[in-house]
């Protein structure tokens, strides 16, 4: 036992948790200015919410010990175990848990509550690298598709019925693992371009949208064919038969599917509508306080935007603000450093990996943390939409940093028993 | 699998850093952008987070020439409330403190409530500090109420309201002119506030609090780094005389007219009465809006400013302007006579003058009939023939040089001008041509002639002073007291260009006025004083004005006096001039000791009773034999109820 901890110890890979405690400090930092009023400075005051999330993170720190003295094979082989129990309180949580700004996705447990969506990204995680790591498994198999589609759609679907979309999205980014995996290119090519045509659509006339695209695709069907006469019809037709379907199906989901909220955020964000009282509020405030950090920022507690609360949401989903206010350029450029550091690192370690479960659960969390961050911080500069989902270990909350924690640290255990026998 | 692709497979990580650092790389460009390169929104977050409150100076004080306060500013107290911190509060006690009752209690929450509920909002404006002493103690109690200081004007011997003016919430006319001021902000509106208001304002400062998302204070920006202190409005020193302009409006109640008195060799005016006047304290605080519209409606006009703005025909005393510009003209000489024939125009029975001393004393129509004849028929040297024309011109740039018919640069607002007629008056009014017959009413101060009480005042100096006179203003100095400062033109000499020796006689016929048997104005005397004065009575078509300009000592003026009583039932040395005495008499003597006298015109009601008389337009007609301009305020657009001149004069004194 002395021995592997040692082992274990020299193993770990410390600028990860270097870069989680930074992150986690930051978090701290700036969610005491948001709520800071000069009244209360009592950093472990349980009243407000720094002192609460001073509590969280000690309980972090505790998941994190813990998590790096378990046997990392413990985790893989409960993988589908705590799949099913993060599945089960999602169900829970429609049943009877409670509404919180509009997603019902609070389990109340005496005086706290836990997200159970948070947890679950984490359980996908999990059974996700769980099923693709089994030697007999092969990502052409239609099977196997299917069922790992299968295991990611569950949860999604679960959380969307919360009413959660943001937190829905987030499944989103298995798509990375999947394509690392060996899901065809295709699927990427289609997921961008779909997005793209889903914001054209929103912008141009669709049926307009349509008649150009055609007309770009027959020309350029023509220019081809002349050059090379096995350029085949059939495939140009089928470009634009993809185009218009995609543009139309934009038309219905946005106009018939799409709530009215979420239509005005994105109306907003497309620059369709001003409305700086109403939809537009939140991400036009957002980037006064973002932009008026300036280059070296406002200093600690000195912003007052994030003090005197014109920002809403700043020290959960909008802690962004925070930072950008106080600390200004310099501070969010090295935030956006290390969050893609973290990720393009958690890459790069699951690369390394003997253990086909630790390469896929590496690659599953960090597409996952980047999601979180590519989101959550798009939306505060006004590059996204408004979609509540928190920035990894800064925004307040216990169930995400808890969440967060485990995932990540449950990785540094792989990785830090890499070069033990499998 | 196989290794190849695994190989391939796990190059894809490639792409995955690649997005993950093109992502990065996007927001690090938009966050240059949004923090380093576009500034606005540091301006917007300023916008937002900071309250710019403005800090309101203190206006000037206003004292009289001996540094008695005239205008001072009283602490009242606005009750302010902020509706949402409203609690539990006792609100059948609260509105006995306040005075008001439950349904305004409710209506004016409601107003403050729709306005905003965390903002604080006026509840109750100006209570007095009287009113405000019983609430004060118990205001803890009501949770959401405070009070704000503020000041209004006051004046503790309620006089001179037509010197000192009102100030008044400023309107948008002018916010948009001088973006100095703010809805709300105070400004002059009449008298010496109005003309001195940029002294007496001060300078506005500001206060940079940091407000919530609420819009609740959280205290102050930097510290105060930016905050600018309100400067403190400047002082004024005014040249009344505050004992004698209460006598002055004494001597004035229950009359229409006005007395303004000057202190000839500074051209300081000692008391300006325009009756009947009003109570200055009640355009001041909280009832100011009911009280002007009172004012307004009321029919004897007492925001009419008389001295400034009432033109009258100035009757007899402008003989003496006539003897003396005759004289400088060199058309009479000092012992020039002429019968007193009644044919010429009418007048009342005295010997004929043989000398310009008698015919002032006596105040003698055809005499002056005569005299203004030979100022207008002279001979033009370039044509060398009688040229009425080249006669009134003369006349009519002399009577100027003696501030006629010209705007008397006094520091009070809507000043006017009176007339003094020219050729091309004459010219228009009588297209078919006109000769001295036709204007030669003009000659005993009436016909076109038109003269404001401040210019008969300015002439008694003049003719104090022997030919010169400063500007008359109501301002001594401005400023604090170790910096007192005046305006230049104040203190520069006006000269009449009429040679030195021609006062002489002017001053000796005001003397004999006085002094001599049949002199018209033997009521001006005042016993051990040299009082010098000149009497008229203008002829009006209700009863005759009563008028009197005098001046004392004779040797060294110390006081110059026009007195004007409309529609006296007598001439100007039944009402005009015993008044006129009794001035003089307070002003050098300290005191009046004829308390008989004194008493006899304090209670004597002279005028009509109200109405008095319609405006009658200038009519054209061939025996062209009335007008006096009638008087209209420029404010309020009141009509002078008082001035319509008739020269049918058969009187003179």
């Amino acid at each position: 036992m002395e021995r592997s901890g040692k082992k274990i110890l020299a193993n770990v890979e410390w600028k990860v948790v270097i870069a989680f405690l930074f992150l986690v400090f930051v978090g701290w930092l700036n969610i005491y200015a948001a709520v800071y009023d000069g009244e209360h400075s009592n950093i472990f005051d349980m009243s407000c919410r720094y002192g609460k999330q001073m509590m969280w993170i000690g309980a972090a720190l505790v998941i994190a010990l813990f998590v790096m003295v378990t046997d990392p094979k413990f985790f893989s082989q409960t993988s589908y175990i705590v799949y099913l129990i993060c599945i089960a309180m999602l169900f829970v949580v429609l049943i009877m848990g409670s509404v919180t700004k509009g997603a019902k996705s609070w389990l109340g447990i005496g005086e706290f509550g836990i997200q159970p969506s948070e947890f679950a990204k984490l359980g996908t995680a999990l059974a996700l690298s769980k099923l693709l790591s089994a030697i007999n498994v092969d990502m052409k198999e239609l099977k196997t598709k299917l069922t790992a589609i299968g295991i990611v759609l569950l949860p999604m679907a679960l959380v969307l019925l919360q009413n959660d979309t943001g937190s829905a999205l987030v499944y989103c980014s298995f798509v990375f693992v999947l394509f690392r995996e060996g899901l065809s290119s295709y699927v990427l090519i289609f997921g961008v371009s779909a997005i793209i045509l889903f914001v054209l659509a929103l912008i141009i006339n669709p049926y307009l949208l349509i008649g150009i695209l055609s007309g770009a695709t027959l020309i350029l069907y023509f220019i081809l064919h002349r050059r090379n006469r096995s350029v085949k019809f059939i495939y140009f037709l089928g470009i634009i038969a993809f185009c218009s379907i995609v543009i139309l199906g934009v038309d219905f989901a946005y106009n018939d599917v799409l709530g009215s909220h979420q239509r005005e955020r994105i109306e907003v964000l497309l620059g369709q509508k001003q409305d700086f009282k109403g939809a537009g509020y939140n991400v036009n405030q957002s980037k006064i306080a973002i932009g008026s950090g300036g280059f070296f920022g406002k200093g600690f507690l000195e912003g007052t935007q994030t003090k005197f609360n014109f920002v809403p949401e700043q020290d959960t989903d909008f802690i962004f603000c925070t930072v950008g206010e106080e600390w200004g350029f310099v501070g969010s450029i090295i935030l956006v450093f290390v969050y893609v550091w973290l990720c393009v690192k958690l890459i790069k370690m699951a690369e390394r990996q003997r253990s086909n479960f630790a390469r896929l659960y590496g690659y599953s969390i960090a597409g996952i943390i980047f999601f979180h961050f590519f989101v959550n911080i798009g939306m505060t500069i006004g590059l996204l939409p408004v979609i509540g989902i928190p920035l990894p270990f800064l925004s307040y909350g216990g169930s995400s940093l808890w969440a967060f924690t485990l995932m990540l640290f449950i990785f540094i255990r792989q990785d830090a028993a890499r070069g033990e026998l499998i | 699998m196989s290794n190849s692709t695994k190989n391939a497979l796990a190059s894809r990580r490639f792409i995955i850093m690649g997005i993950f650092v093109f992502i990065g790389l996007v927001y690090a460009i938009r966050l240059l952008y949004l923090q380093v390169i576009d500034d606005t929104y540091a301006e917007l977050a300023d916008r937002n987070a900071l309250r710019y409150v403005t800090q309101y100076p203190s206006r000037g004080l206003i004292y009289d020439r001996k540094g008695k306060l005239l205008v001072y500013n009283e602490v009242v107290y606005d009750l302010m409330v902020i509706p949402r911190q409203v609690k539990n509060i006792d609100t059948n006690m609260f509105c006995s403190l306040v005075k008001i009752t439950k349904e305004d209690f409710n209506k004016k929450m409601d107003k403050a409530k729709k306005y905003s509920m965390y903002a604080p909002s006026f509840f109750e404006k100006q209570i007095s500090k009287e009113d405000f002493a019983s609430l004060q103690e118990k205001i803890y109690m009501f949770q959401g109420f405070y009070a704000q200081k503020r000041t209004i004007r006051s004046y503790p011997d309620s006089i001179a309201a037509a010197v000192l003016g009102y100030i008044g919430e400023v309107n948008e006319a002018r916010i948009e002119k001088e973006p100095y001021y703010k809805r709300g902000d105070y400004i002059g509106m009449s008298g010496l506030e109005k003309s001195y208001e940029k002294e007496l304002r001060g300078v506005k400062g500001s206060k940079i609090t940091l407000v919530d998302v609420h819009n609740r204070e959280k205290g102050s920006f930097q510290n105060g780094k930016y905050d600018q202190a309100a400067i403190t409005g400047k002082n004024l020193y005014s040249t009344i005389d505050a004992d004698l302009q209460k006598y002055a409006e004494k001597l004035m109640k229950n009359k229409r007219g006005s007395i303004v008195a000057i202190e000839p060799s500074t051209g300081e005016v000692l008391c300006f009465v325009s009756a009947p006047s009003y109570e200055p304290n009640l355009l001041a605080g909280r009832e100011r809006g009911n009280n002007y519209k009172k004012l307004l409606d009321d029919i004897s006009k007492p925001l009419f400013n008389r001295a400034l703005m009432a033109e009258y025909p100035p009757g007899s005393i402008f003989k003496i302007a006539q003897a003396l510009v005759a004289l400088d003209m060199g058309v009479i000489s000092a012992n020039t006579g002429f019968p007193c024939d009644k044919g010429l125009v009418g007048c009342h029975n005295h010997p004929s003058a043989s000398t310009v001393r008698d015919a002032i004393k006596m105040s003698c129509n055809p005499y002056f009939y005569r005299v203004f004849q030979r100022e207008v028929q002279q001979v033009n040297p370039r044509t060398g023939k009688i040229d009425s024309k080249f006669g009134l011109a003369l006349w009519t740039a002399a009577m100027k040089r003696m501030g006629f018919g010209v705007i008397t640069d006094i520091d009070l607002p809507n000043v006017r001008k009176g007339s003094i007629p020219d050729t091309n008056f004459y010219n228009k009014w009588y297209p078919s041509g006109w000769n001295f017959h036709t204007i030669y009413s003009n000659s005993i101060g009436q016909g076109e002639v038109g003269v404001v009480p401040i210019q008969m005042a300015n002439f008694a100096a003049l003719v104090a002073n022997r030919g010169w006179y400063i500007t008359p203003h109501l301002v001594k100095a401005y400023g604090d007291d170790n910096h007192k400062k005046i305006y230049s033109k104040y203190l520069q000499k006006h000269y009449s260009l009429i040679a030195s020796s021609w006062w002489n006689i002017a001053v000796e016929g005001m003397w004999a006025v006085v002094h001599e048997g049949g002199g018209t104005g033997r009521r001006a005397d005042v016993p051990g004083l040299e009082v010098c004065g000149k009497t008229g009575t203008a002829q009006n078509i209700g009863a005759d004005h009563s008028v009197f300009i005098s001046f004392a000592p004779k040797v060294n003026p110390q006081i110059a006096v026009s007195v004007y009583v409309e529609n006296a039932r007598g001439g100007g040395g039944t009402w005009a001039a015993p008044i006129a005495g009794l001035i003089i008499e307070k002003y050098i003597k300290g005191k009046v000791e004829r308390e008989d006298v004194e008493k006899m015109y304090m209670e004597a009601m002279p005028c009509q009773p109200l109405p008095l008389v319609r405006v009658q337009q200038p009519k054209k007609s061939n025996n062209k034999q009335q007008n006096t301009t009638n008087s209209q305020a420029t404010e309020n657009k009141q009509n002078n109820t008082s001035t319509t001149g008739n020269t049918n004069s058969t009187n003179s004194d």
